[in-house]
């Protein structure tokens, strides 16, 4: 077994960022999954525990917490869809670049959408 | 026209030149991995649109995060439609993610005893994750009664 690549694999560039992005974005959902199942399994607890721990979720930071997530879960969306292209579009390996760069055209576009409604509705005082 | 390309010589012979690990065919393995790298494809299709619909509808909709508490839920849940919303939710993203951790592990760990480690960890954490869920989506009940007083915060039946 190998121990130590010799030189690098990695090309950089559109191809390599998306995939590091990919991989990262994939990883962070993953692990919120975990913890948004458990804190929902809490409805099976009592309403109180539940509404409390809800509770305790809406706050400022939390608010921008699920910025950052939804952000994540957008691109980990887009560029997911972009990569089935580029598996089953008989030009997608010849355009990933220009797919990469509309999915972060509509990423940008979602994000800057969803912000305003997202952020607007926490932190506006009622 | 087209060219024949012949097999490669060293294939010829079943002397045991080329290790088994790196044969092409007859592996135990099956064609797992095919349709593993399949299932993240057509999953991935799905949860593009089940996740979009859970989190307009949580969050963008009406009040957004702040109308999250228990009755929410309640209400969502008293639909079979949304029941099966989340069970879908649930198991696809589960084992899209869980296939996904599996192979990063595999890409970073380059010990065997380290892979298996942090295989069993992760399997043992998705199925925990995806019987609980299930079973809090089916056993939900939305006027939970203790010692035959309902608890506070519950929908109850007038």
């Amino acid at each position: 077994m190998p121990t130590k690549p010799a030189g690098t694999l990695y090309r950089g560039r559109e191809g390599m960022w998306s995939w590091v992005g990919h991989r990262i974005t994939g990883v962070v959902i993953f692990f919120f999954l975990l913890v948004h199942v458990l804190d929902t399994s809490l409805v099976r607890v009592s309403p109180e525990a539940y509404t409390a721990v809800i509770g305790a979720y809406k706050n400022p930071l939390m608010a921008l917490g699920e910025t950052g997530l939804v952000a994540a879960i957008v691109f980990h969306a887009f560029n997911g869809l972009r990569i089935i292209a580029v598996d089953f579009w008989k030009k997608g390996a010849k355009y990933q670049r220009q797919m990469l760069w509309a999915v972060l055209g509509l990423w940008l576009v979602t994000m800057v959408a969803f912000s305003i409604r997202h952020l607007s509705l926490a932190l506006g005082g009622h | 026209m087209s060219a024949t390309i012949e097999n490669p010589r060293s294939g010829q012979n079943s002397s045991g030149r080329i290790a088994p690990e790196y044969r092409r065919h007859g592996g135990s393995k099956g064609n797992f991995e095919m349709i593993a790298w399949l299932f993240m494809r057509l999953s991935g299709v799905v949860l593009v649109v089940l996740i979009f619909g859970h989190l307009f509808v949580n969050l963008l909709v009406g009040e957004g995060i702040k109308a999250i508490d228990f009755g929410f839920v309640a209400g969502k849940w008293a639909d079979p439609f949304w029941q099966f919303w989340d069970l879908a939710m649930l198991w696809l993203a589960m084992l899209h993610g869980t296939n996904g951790v599996r192979t990063i592990i595999n890409d970073y760990a380059e010990k065997d005893s380290t892979r298996r480690w942090l295989k069993t960890v992760l399997y043992s954490a998705t199925a925990v994750i995806i019987v609980l869920g299930t079973l809090v989506i089916f056993t939900f009940d939305p006027c939970p009664v203790v010692d035959g007083v309902p608890l506070p915060g519950g929908f109850c039946p007038a």
